[in-house]
């Protein structure tokens, strides 16, 4: 009798633990169906616009002379972002981390958090009604003293809905990204190291340069990939921003694209050959951001690894 | 006389000698913005130009004066600071601007009868041409999208939640490591580096391939907010698993307790403070998504309470086609206005849930000790 019951539990006991593990498998294995399914989805549906004449495609001139000057737009724009935000995100890391007295630390961190809690479309609104409007002057400046120089040739645009504004606003947006990855990895930095440099009379400048940046130097180049691949991805901020067109060199004239910004504007009123042009689009825009994020997330595992002998 | 300032003087002693004093900086800024003032007096005054120039010479003159009394390496160190400082202060700037700008446009838009509570149904241009030139009220609202976007929210969270919660599961108690659960964890890393209009475009592509082309309904829209959220469920969850004491899950094996009731009875419940928190975070993020719903659920302007069925609005993409698009092309005041309300209402829904994060977090943390 006792023996039954005691069989009869165990038997649902186990069947419950069979069910459960089953469904967390199935769970682990459905995230990576669907990595696998967003490839295959988008060659699938790419496939005709691959294939197709190149008559047909938008432009007349084939698929590549479609892509290309957009990848081309899509780099400049993540260029910009970078080359901006950089800096500024490892300033403000370190003033988190090592700058800002202690008490204040958290909340200036949580105020840089905010940056990122904001949408993207409440950004792409600033940037296309605010940042454009102020910013023009300056780009008349530039066209007027540095327009020798090809990036700044005039004549400036009017309306200020440039590929740099584009790009000034990608900056803020990223700028939260490397930010936070950064100030972790700064604070990770032993602090016998820090401790050590101070006590043989360095400033603090001096301890940062010679402790703390060699120690994050992996991290910060990751956070930066990590900051391109958003960079990249991001739509809103441009598709609102610029008015964009042809491939140009001047940054301060309209013109420019981005392949997300491309994907939103005509995607909704896509039907046909076209969508599946813009699903290309996309496959393009998914492989380049995939490579720079296994980069970045290849450099963080091989820096864990260095860093448990700390 | 003489008596009195010799002891003053032998204060000063060999170690505080070459340094700057302690005010230095104060006395440096007063006279930055003193001499900023001027010189923008001359040429125009503007309050960013004043903070701009005025900087500048407190960097320049703090530096030089401590080269001439410290020397180059305190003079270097005054330099890090006060680039470092700069540069807080310089991404301060947008955040303030953006917010100063929703709240000033948006507070307008808020304010006009109905905005809360009627859609975008039979609003055209000519209401729009009315409201500027002879001042009649601003018609329109953001019930449609609110509405969309709450079901488009929910039902993706309903999505994720379960996968990304049984994830988390298997990588902190099953996975033990395994090839497979460290597979996973990259891939999820990886996804979340996923561009969110590519997110988009696989549950276009996905719903055009298996239901039929031209699919937009708000389950599409849910489904590709979901490939957004999942990684960042699985993320936090993740973490508030492993943190579980070990203990915990010992002594319920040590009482004869099955695994799946001890992760459901006792590992669970402990966590559950920070994976509601993670989720809330979870859904602040994908709350404010405009590009995947672009693509996926199309615009309406009239009230759709059927996520499975139609186009359906929502509170981003009705601020981008308000924006891109006004209502009537000869007046975007009226649209602006909309799209700046709308602005306001996810932004401070956006903080609402970030707010709550940290409430959960806080309220139902487990008691530590006794």
């Amino acid at each position: 009798m006792t023996a039954t019951s005691l069989t009869s539990t165990q038997g649902a006991g186990r069947t419950g633990d069979k069910i459960f593990s089953g469904a967390a498998l199935a769970a682990g294995c459905l995230i990576l169906a669907v990595l696998f399914g967003v490839a295959l989805f988008l060659v699938v549906q790419a496939i005709p616009a691959l294939t197709a004449p190149a008559a047909e495609i938008q432009g007349g001139a084939g698929f590549f002379a479609y892509i290309w000057p957009i990848v081309i737009g899509t780099l400049i724009a993540a260029v910009i972002a970078l080359v901006i935000a950089t800096p500024i995100a490892i300033g403000v890391a370190l003033f988190i981390s090592h700058f800002a007295p202690r008490g204040l630390a958290a909340g200036l961190g949580y105020v840089v958090d905010l940056l990122a809690a904001i949408p993207s479309v409440v950004y792409g609104a600033w940037g296309a009604t605010f940042l454009a409007r102020e910013i023009s002057p300056a780009y008349n400046w530039l066209a007027d003293n540095m327009g020798w120089l090809p990036i700044f040739q005039g004549p400036a645009s009017a309306t200020g809905k440039t590929i740099l504004t584009a790009g000034i606003v990608l900056s803020v947006m990223v700028l939260p990204i490397i930010t936070s990855l950064s100030r972790e990895i700064f604070l990770q930095t032993p602090k016998l190291h820090e401790e050590a440099a101070l006590a043989l009379g360095a400033t603090r400048w001096e301890m940062i340069k010679m402790s703390v940046l060699p120690f994050a130097r992996p991290g910060i180049i990751s956070a930066v990939m990590l900051g391109l691949g958003r960079a990249l991805g991001e739509t809103m901020a441009v598709a609102l921003v610029l008015s964009s067109g042809a491939l140009t060199a001047s940054l301060i004239q309209s013109g420019n694209q981005t392949i997300a910004a491309e994907i939103a504007l005509n995607f909704p009123e896509a039907s046909g050959l076209k969508v599946s042009t813009l699903i290309a689009a996309g496959l393009v825009l998914f492989v380049i951001t995939l490579a720079v994020n296994m980069i970045a997330r290849w450099i963080i595992t091989r820096h864990k690894e260095f860093s448990g002998a700390n | 006389m003489t008596s009195t300032l010799t002891p003053v003087r032998s204060k000063r002693s060999a170690l505080t000698k070459g340094q700057l004093p302690k005010y230095a900086p104060y006395i440096v800024l007063a006279a930055a913005l003193i001499v900023g003032a001027a010189i923008l007096a001359l040429i125009g005054f503007n309050a960013f130009g004043w903070g701009l120039v005025s900087a500048l010479l407190f960097a320049v003159g703090l530096v030089s004066w401590s080269a001439a009394v410290e020397g180059s390496r305190k003079a270097k160190d005054r330099l890090a600071t006060c680039l470092v400082v700069g540069s807080f202060l310089v991404a301060l700037l947008p955040l303030v601007s953006v917010i100063w700008t929703v709240l000033v446009n948006g507070v307008p838009g808020l304010l006009n009868p109905g905005f809360l509570s009627s859609s975008m149904n039979g609003v055209t241009g000519v209401y729009d041409n009315r409201a500027v030139e002879e001042g009649a009220p601003v018609l329109g609202g953001i019930y449609h999208a609110l509405l969309g976007t709450v079901q488009i929210t929910l039902l993706a969270t309903v999505i994720s939640v379960p996968v990304g919660l049984l994830t988390a599961i298997y990588l902190v108690e099953y996975g033990n490591d395994g090839r497979l659960a460290r597979a996973i964890t990259f891939f999820v890393d990886v996804m979340t580096g996923i561009p969110s209009i590519v997110a988009g475009l696989f549950a276009a592509a996905f719903f055009f391939a298996v239901v039929g082309p031209g699919t937009k309904t708000g389950a599409v829209a849910a489904v590709a907010l979901s490939v957004l959220m999942i990684p960042v469920v699985v993320r936090s969850s993740e973490e508030m698993l492993k943190i579980v004491p070990n203990e915990l899950r010992e002594a319920a094996y040590a009482l004869g307790v099955r695994k799946w009731r001890t992760i459901l009875k006792v590992v669970i419940p402990t966590a559950i403070s920070g994976i509601a928190s993670g989720v809330t975070l979870a859904i602040a993020r994908v709350i404010g998504e405009t590009a995947p719903i672009l693509v996926t659920a199309g615009f309406a302007t009239s009230i759709n309470s059927n996520v499975f069925g139609g186009w359906m609005a929502s509170l981003p993409t009705f601020i981008y086609t308000q924006i891109l698009n006004p209502t009537s092309p000869a007046n975007p005041d009226p649209s602006s206005e909309r799209a700046w309300g709308a602005a306001l209402v996810l932004i401070i829904l956006v903080m609402i849930l970030n707010l709550a994060a940290r409430l959960i977090a806080r309220i139902f943390a487990p008691k530590a000790g006794r």
